[in-house]
C-alpha cells in the first residue's frame, strides 16, 4: 500500500496583503479626507490634484527646491515636521495630520510668518514662498530663537530663484521675534 | 513625475518583511524614509514591482540605545534623530555632526541611517562615518549575521546585503573618552552630495602622542576606504606639520576619482589631501594633541 504523503503545510500568507490601491486617510488643515489611490501617488499630487489645495507648489520635483514643503504631525515624536511632499508617497502619511500654507491664516488673519514675509519684502515672484514659509515654520517649531546662521542652515533645502534670500531671512527673524513674544506657534 | 506602477505592502513585523523579500526577491524594494529610493523611482532609474514600506516597523527599528561599550542605532532611525541625540553628542559626537550635514532639514526629517547605508551611494556620508568608527551592521535574513562596515560596501549602490536580507541595526563601538574627531564634508552647495568627505577619530595617549587614529575617505572611489597607510604613519607619533602633510598625501594615494560636474579627477585628488589634513588637524586639536610647527631655517 502506498504510504500516504503527509499533507504539506500551506505557506502562511503574509500578514499584510500586497495592494494595487491603497487607502489614504489624512487630516489636512483640520479637515479630514479619505481616498483610495494608487500607491505611487505622491503626497504633493495628492494635496494638489486630489484634494485641490494648490498652494503647495511643485518646483524641481526632485527633492532639491523645497517648494513642496508641508508639515506632517507625528512622523516620529509628537511634533510637526517639515517634509518635501514631492518625495513622499501619499500612503506613507496615511493616518497623519498635515498642514499646508492654506492652513496658516486663522479667521482671516495671517500667521506672523506670512505677515513678516509681506512686511519685509520676503517674496518677489512668490513661487518659493509657500515652501519657504512652511520650512521656516518647521525650523521655528524646533528652534524658536534661531541665529541668522541657523536660519540659513534651516532653509538651505529651499531655493528662491529670484535669489531674495536676504529679505527671506529678515522675514523669518521678524516672525520668530513676534511668535516668541506672543507665544504663537501654529 | 510619477514612479512606475508598483504594488504596495506595509508589514508590521520583521518576519513578514523577510517572507515578502523571499517571495519577491529583487523585484521588491524596501522603502525606509524613501529619500534615496523615491527620487530614483521618479526618474525611472529603478522600477520595482513591489514596494515594501517599512513605516510600520518604526516601533521596533527606530531607536538609539546607549550601552557600556557601544551604542546601537536602529536602521529606521532618521538623520534628524541622530542630529539631535544628546547621548550621541556626548558619547559619539561624530555621528550628530555627520547627520547635520546630510541633505537638508526636510530630508533629515524623513531619511534614515539604515536606508542610506543600504543604498550605498559612493558619495553618501554615513558609510564614511561608520567605516571610521568600526561599526558593525546587523543583517537579518534566514539567519542573523553581523557584517563589519569594512566588509559591507561592495561597489556603487552595492552592499553585502542579499535580496532576501534586511539591515536592522548599526552597532557603533564608543571611542575612548577624550578622543578627538572630525567630519570634513566638501560640498559644492548646501545639501549636495560630497565632493570629498572625510571622517577622523584620534585617540591620544595622554603624553601628547597619537595612540590610535582612524581615517575614512569617501566619494572619490566606488566605495569609501580606510587610509591604512596614513593611519600607520601616525600611530605612536607626536605629530608635526610635516607628518600631517605626509599622512594626508598617503591618505589620498588610493583615491582614483573620476571627473564629473563636481570637479576634475586631478582637483578631487588634491582636495582629498586638503580635506584629510584639515580633518586630522581638527581631530588632533580636539584630542588635546598639539601639532608641532616645524621651523625651516
Amino acid at each position: 500500500m502506498p504510504r500516504r504523503r503527509a499533507q504539506r503545510p500551506r505557506p502562511r500568507p503574509a500578514a499584510e496583503a500586497v495592494l494595487d490601491t491603497v487607502p489614504v486617510r489624512v487630516k489636512i488643515n483640520g479637515v479630514e479626507y479619505s481616498h483610495t489611490v494608487e500607491p505611487r501617488l505622491l503626497l504633493v499630487n495628492y494635496i494638489r490634484d486630489v484634494v485641490g489645495l494648490t498652494g503647495t507648489h511643485i518646483g524641481c520635483d526632485t527633492s532639491h527646491c523645497g517648494a513642496c514643503t508641508v508639515l506632517v504631525k507625528g512622523l516620529w515624536g509628537d511634533g510637526w515636521m517639515a517634509v518635501k511632499s514631492c518625495t513622499l508617497l501619499a500612503t506613507q502619511v496615511d493616518g497623519k495630520e498635515i498642514l499646508t500654507i492654506e492652513g496658516l491664516a486663522k479667521n482671516g488673519e495671517l500667521h506672523p510668518l506670512q505677515r513678516a514675509f509681506w512686511e519685509n519684502h520676503g517674496l518677489q515672484c512668490g513661487f518659493c514662498t509657500p515652501g519657504m514659509i512652511m520650512a521656516a515654520l518647521g525650523l521655528l517649531l524646533r528652534n524658536p530663537s534661531p541665529t541668522r546662521e541657523e536660519i540659513k542652515w534651516g532653509i538651505s533645502g529651499n531655493l528662491c530663484r529670484c535669489t531674495g534670500y536676504v529679505n527671506i531671512i529678515k522675514s523669518i527673524e521678524a516672525a520668530a521675534k513676534e511668535m516668541r513674544e506672543k507665544g504663537i506657534t501654529i | 513625475m510619477y514612479p512606475r506602477k508598483f504594488s504596495y505592502v506595509a508589514p508590521s513585523r520583521v518576519e513578514d518583511v523577510l517572507r515578502l523579500l523571499k517571495r519577491y526577491g529583487d523585484e521588491a524594494k524596501l522603502l525606509a524614509g524613501g529619500h534615496s529610493l523615491l527620487p530614483m523611482m521618479k526618474l525611472r532609474i529603478v522600477g520595482p514591482r513591489v514596494v515594501i514600506d517599512l513605516k510600520n516597523l518604526r516601533d521596533r527599528l527606530a531607536y538609539i540605545r546607549d550601552g557600556a561599550r557601544a551604542v546601537r542605532i536602529g536602521a529606521l532611525t532618521t538623520h534628524a534623530e541622530i542630529e539631535f541625540s544628546d547621548m550621541l553628542k556626548r558619547e559619539v559626537p561624530l555621528l550628530p555632526e555627520v547627520a547635520r550635514w546630510v541633505g537638508d532639514m526636510q530630508v533629515r526629517n524623513m531619511g534614515t541611517v539604515g536606508g542610506s547605508l543600504a543604498h550605498a551611494d559612493p558619495a553618501a556620508d554615513w558609510p564614511v562615518a561608520m567605516l571610521a568608527l568600526n561599526a558593525t551592521f546587523t543583517v537579518q535574513g534566514a539567519r542573523k549575521r553581523a557584517v563589519p562596515a569594512s566588509k559591507f560596501f561592495k561597489g556603487p549602490f552595492t552592499t553585502a546585503l542579499k535580496p532576501s536580507e534586511l539591515l536592522t541595526e548599526i552597532t557603533v563601538p564608543k571611542p575612548p573618552k577624550g578622543h578627538g574627531w572630525s567630519w570634513k564634508k566638501f560640498e559644492r552647495k548646501a545639501g549636495d552630495f560630497a565632493t570629498v568627505n572625510v571622517a577622523v577619530i584620534a585617540v591620544p595617549d595622554g603624553r601628547g602622542q597619537i595612540r590610535d587614529v582612524s581615517i575614512a575617505v569617501g566619494s572619490v572611489n566606488p566605495v569609501p576606504y580606510r587610509a591604512a597607510g596614513a593611519e600607520k604613519m601616525l600611530r605612536g607619533k607626536r605629530p608635526d606639520a610635516e607628518l600631517l602633510k605626509a599622512a594626508a598625501e598617503a591618505a589620498a594615494e588610493p583615491a582614483e576619482p573620476t571627473s564629473d560636474l563636481r570637479g576634475s579627477a586631478e582637483y578631487k585628488k588634491w582636495l582629498t589631501r586638503v580635506m584629510v589634513r584639515r580633518a586630522l588637524e581638527e581631530a588632533l586639536s580636539r584630542a588635546g594633541i598639539s601639532v608641532e610647527v616645524v621651523q625651516h631655517a
